[in-house]
Formats: structure tokens, sequence, C-alpha cells
């Protein structure tokens, strides 16, 4: 499934707004702001059907197996 | 190559004998943006000095990608052509994580245009190209090497410079002193000027090899590679790159507490090479192990003292934003000097260039510092979300986007600075004038050699254009329609739309009209040339 390109321009923003975010937490309270984040997120995307897409798509992508190539 | 690092001569400057008379012009540094400014000075009829310490060009590839705006700033300076005939122009770029090949783009450009979006050429190449234009101009621009400036001072109405040479040292006066100094310019350390910004600890190697064979599928085709977490050496990325000669940049990234002087050793990079291209013969060629930073000045302009370059900002190689950076700080403060050289302009113009050119700096530094953070991640959930990127990546454009490994210096835009006059139109207030195939009656077959240089009023779309005391005007009419310029394929009516446009010196357009009026076009102009300020 290839999703539409939403951010467009703004993606390099986002993504430095995204390490702001995180940046002086520790791991554990890192995890947390992500788990926070998933749930804002599915809140703002709104649509159920949508969001079992999207939670499929993320976990059918496999996990590294290499601690290298993280 | 024996001619890469030519000695230029040293002769004794006649200063040593006797006082010289105050010179308009005194450039410090030879560098891209020293000798890009004396030329472009040269062709507007003003006088300088140029100083440099060495005797030769650059040595090492340095800066090695050059972008369309800067080769079209070259080309008004007489030397983009040679530079395109000469340098690498590549199309295809390959990202991989680790072993795997995420994906692959061709950057297919627009056609109609002189340049492309970029070539690579090695620094050295370039200043040689640039010194052989300034021989062009003996009673202009008198390049004195061997010089080294060990001292100057403001006098009111002109700067003082204590300059030492082989022979001993002497004085100069000058009007205007041009800082092109490099990253560490003498020039800012003795103003004790704050220079501050953003360090980064990661250390990074940089080696050319000369490889006769092409490591790429096609071996005319040269392409870019870049690595993310590269399965064949510890660091975080790798790039590989093609210049001219069969030369090739390798560029490793080694972390923050890698030992230069330990990594800078044959033992060390030759494995590292290898591990990339194989059983290719190479021969190393040239390397260095280096840090950055993202710095500027808070003011380009300390009274007659004029920062250009590097020695005004400094940013992360990612984007190759330093030496295009440079070179469009030397296309803004040109034209701009020469006015208020000729007393047709206050120096109050002066402001508009640090004015413009901070902005430009502000938009690298933002640039090439988020490249630098997506490829230096600083705690392990960073670290994470850029692997989710890239295996995202593999299946999402969206993730595609997010990738850093620097976003290509862009021509900077100027709207909403103080010189231009405000507007809509197709091509905005403040953009770089786009490119495009033409036939003007003077020979020139593209629209940015038939408008830079000056100030001109271009009408597009059958434009009426008022007579304006002291501006050109030129007309861009249709095939056989027997306008001073054809437009032959029709891309400068798409490009531009239907309208007149007035373009500044530096090919930035600073105003445009439906349908324009002597006074407006008379007040437009005024305000381009500070005259609002």
């Amino acid at each position: 499934m290839t999703e539409e390109d939403r951010l467009g321009p703004a993606g390099d923003a986002v993504y430095e707004a995204l390490m702001k975010a995180h940046q002086g937490l520790s791991a554990e309270h890192s995890h947390a702001l992500n788990a926070r984040l998933v749930l804002l997120l599915s809140n703002e995307v709104g649509d159920a059907t949508r969001l079992r897409e999207l939670f499929a798509a993320a976990r059918d992508m496999g996990f590294a197996t290499d601690r290298r190539e993280i | 190559m024996t001619d890469r690092y030519p000695p230029y001569p040293y002769t004794p400057p006649p200063g040593l004998g006797a006082p010289e008379p105050r010179h308009p012009v005194v450039i410090v540094g030879a560098g891209p943006v020293g000798l890009s400014i004396a030329i472009d000075l040269a062709q507007q009829g003003i006088r300088c000095v140029v100083l440099d310490d060495g005797d030769t060009v650059s040595v090492g590839s340095r800066a090695i990608c050059w972008a369309k705006r800067t080769l079209e700033i070259f080309d008004r300076l007489g030397v983009g052509e040679t530079m395109l005939a000469k340098g690498v122009t590549w199309q295809v770029g390959r990202l991989f994580h680790g072993e795997k090949q995420v994906w692959e783009f061709d950057l297919l450009p627009e056609t109609g245009h002189k340049y492309p979006a970029f070539i690579n050429l090695q620094q050295y190449h370039v200043e040689r190209m640039l010194l052989e234009r300034a021989h062009a101009f003996p009673d202009l621009i008198d390049l004195r090497f061997r010089n080294r400036v060990t001292d100057h001072a403001e006098r009111g109405d002109h700067v003082e410079l204590i300059i030492e040479t082989p022979d001993g040292d002497y004085t100069l006066e000058a009007d205007w002193y041009l800082a092109c100094d490099g990253a560490r310019s003498a020039t800012r350390s003795r103003m004790a000027l704050p220079f501050e910004g953003q360090s980064f600890e990661e250390r990074f190697l940089i080696v050319d090899v000369e490889m006769p064979q092409s490591p790429f599928a096609v071996a005319d085709r040269p392409e870019r590679w870049f690595w993310f977490a590269p399965p064949f050496h510890e660091g975080q990325s790798a790039l590989l790159h093609k210049q001219p000669d069969d030369i090739y940049r390798i560029d490793l990234q080694l972390g923050p507490d890698a030992d230069p002087e330990v990594e800078a050793t044959e033992e060390r990079v030759l494995p590292r090479i290898r591990a990339i291209v194989g059983d290719t013969p190479f021969r190393l060629d040239w390397m260095s192990v280096y840090r950055f930073r993202c710095a500027m000045l808070d003011n380009f302009v300390h009274g007659r003292v004029i920062f250009v370059g590097d020695s005004a900002h400094v940013v992360s190689p990612f984007g190759a934003r330093g030496g295009n950076g440079g070179i469009q700080d030397v296309d803004n403060l040109g034209w701009k000097l020469a006015l208020v050289l000729k007393g047709e302009a206050s120096s109050a113009l002066l402001d508009s260039y640090d004015d413009e050119r901070r902005h430009g700096a502000r938009e690298n530094i933002l640039h090439s510092g988020r490249a630098t953070n997506f490829m230096t991640p600083k705690s392990e959930m960073e670290a994470l979300l850029r692997h989710e990127v890239l295996r995202l990546a593999e299946t999402q454009p969206f993730a595609r986007r997010l990738i850093n490994s620097g976003r290509l210096s862009q021509p900077c835009s100027l709207d909403g600075r103080p010189l231009q006059t405000r507007g809509e139109a197709p091509i905005a207030p403040g953009s770089a004038m786009p490119d495009a195939p033409v036939v003007g009656k003077n020979g020139c077959r593209w629209l940015i050699e038939a408008l830079q240089g000056r100030f001109v009023l271009l009408g597009v779309g059958g434009a009426v254009l008022p007579e304006v005391p002291g501006l050109e005007s030129v007309i861009v009419g249709p095939r056989g329609s027997g306008a001073e310029v054809e437009d032959t394929e029709g891309l400068v009516e798409q490009r531009y739309g239907r309208g007149a446009y007035l373009l500044r010196p530096d090919g930035h357009v600073c105003a445009f009209f439906d349908t324009p009026q002597v006074e407006e076009v008379k007040e437009a102009l005024a305000r381009a040339k500070g005259g609002f300020l």
C-alpha cells in the first residue's frame, strides 16, 4: 500500500520538530512520548478503518534483526 | 597532473618603493569568492587589488558541487561554459541502507536551461579558470600573490592595510576592503567579531581517489551513491561522487571519537576504499579529516570592511551551500559596490547586501543543519526514528522525501526585502530569473545571456514598454516576430507569462507590471538602487 505524500515540502521542518519534541528525554520518556503521539494522531485521523489499515501496514513491514542497522 | 597547482608568480609590489595612490577596492583572498568579485567589478570598469598569502590554487578538491544558479552567475562572469565543459554532470542517484538499495532517482532536469542542476568540478580547477579569466583584465585586476595582510584599520573615509611580502612590509589604502579570506578569516579574528552557531562533533573523512575504471554500471553515466549504515565501515554514512579526470570523491562519516591523525593514514583508508570499489585499481589522490560548524556574522558590512563568502558564514557541506552561497554573495554585492563607487547610489545600498545575504545565509544554515542532524542521530530514539524512515522509504514516497543527505543549494528568494517592489507575478519579485532558450539579434542563445549584468526592463507576451531614461528595455517576441530577442520554443512566455519585469544586474526580479507606466517603473528602479532605504 502506497500512501500519498501529505507532508510535501514541509517534511524537513516536521521531522526537525519531531526530533525537538524528543530532545533531552530519557529513552523511557521518549517511548511514552511516542505512545502519546500515536494516540493523539489516531484521534486526529479519526477513521477507524483507515487506522486499522495503517496499523497493519506498519506491522507487516517486519522488524530489523541487525542491531547495527539502527 | 602537472598543471593542477600552477605556481603563481610573485612580483615585488610598487608599494614597497613608494606609497601607492589609494585604491578603490582591495580584495583579501584569491579563492573562488575573491576572484569572482574581482572579475565582477572589472566587468563594470572598477579597479581592484587582490591580495593572497599563497602562490597557487586550492590544494585538494575541496568544494566540488556547483549549482545551476552559480553556473549562471559564472556565465555572466565569462567562465560558465568553460566550467560546464570540464565538469561532470550526473543524473542518477542511488540511496542505500546497509546492503539494500532503498531507492534510485533520475534528476531528469527540466529542459530549456543552459546549465544543469549542478556539476562536479574540483575547486582547484574552478580557481584556475577564474584566474585565467581575471588575466583578461590586466589594467583592472592587480593580482598580488605572497602578499599577506597582517593588520588593517579603518581611517574614516578609507581602510589602511599593512602587508607582508618576501621583500618586506608595505602599506596600502583602499576605499573598500573585501574580506574574502575564508572560514578562518584573519580579518574577522583581528576585528574580534562574534561568529556563533552550532558545532558538530562528528568527524568526516574525505578521500579523493583516481580510478581509471568506472565503478558505475554505465561507465560514462556518472552516478551519486549514498549509504546510510554502509556495510563496509562502522560509520553512519558514506558518499561516492565523480569528479573530472577520473577522480572520485569518497566521504566517510567517522563518528565523534575518531582520531584524525590515525584516520588520515593509508593503512586505515585503503581497506575502506577497497571495500567500496572492490578490486578496481585506484590511487589515493588527497585526503582530509574534518569537522564543521554552522555559524555566521551578525553583520556582513562593518563600515568599509565587507565580508563575502566563508568569512561571513560557514555551513556543513551537505547540500553544497558553502561555495555556492559565496558566489551568490558575489552576485549580490558586485553591482551594488560598483554603483556606490560610481556615485550612482548611496552607500546605504550596501546595507541591502547585508540584509539580503544574511537572509540567504540563514536559509543555507537551516537546510544544512537539518541535513547534518539527520545524518548524526544524537540519541537512541533519533537513531530509531531515522531507521524507520529509511525502512518506510522502501515503499512510501513521503518517507523518501524525509531522507536528508543534503538539500541541494537553490537560488535564494529575495521576496519581501526592501529593494523589491511587491507584487504578484508568474516569477515573483525577489526570484532569480529562470532561463529559457532564445535567439537574440546579438547572437545570444539563452535568456540569461540576454539579460544579466545590468538593469533591464523585460517585456514578454506583447507588453508595451515605456521609455525610461537610463534603463535598457528588451522585448522578447515570438519566433519570426523580428523582436530583438525571439522566444524560439515559446518557453519564455510559458515561464514568465505576459507583462513587464524589472531585472537587477544579478538577474533577480525586483518588480513586475501588467502594463508598465513610466513613473512606476522609475520608482521601482530607484527603490532597487536603494533610493528609499
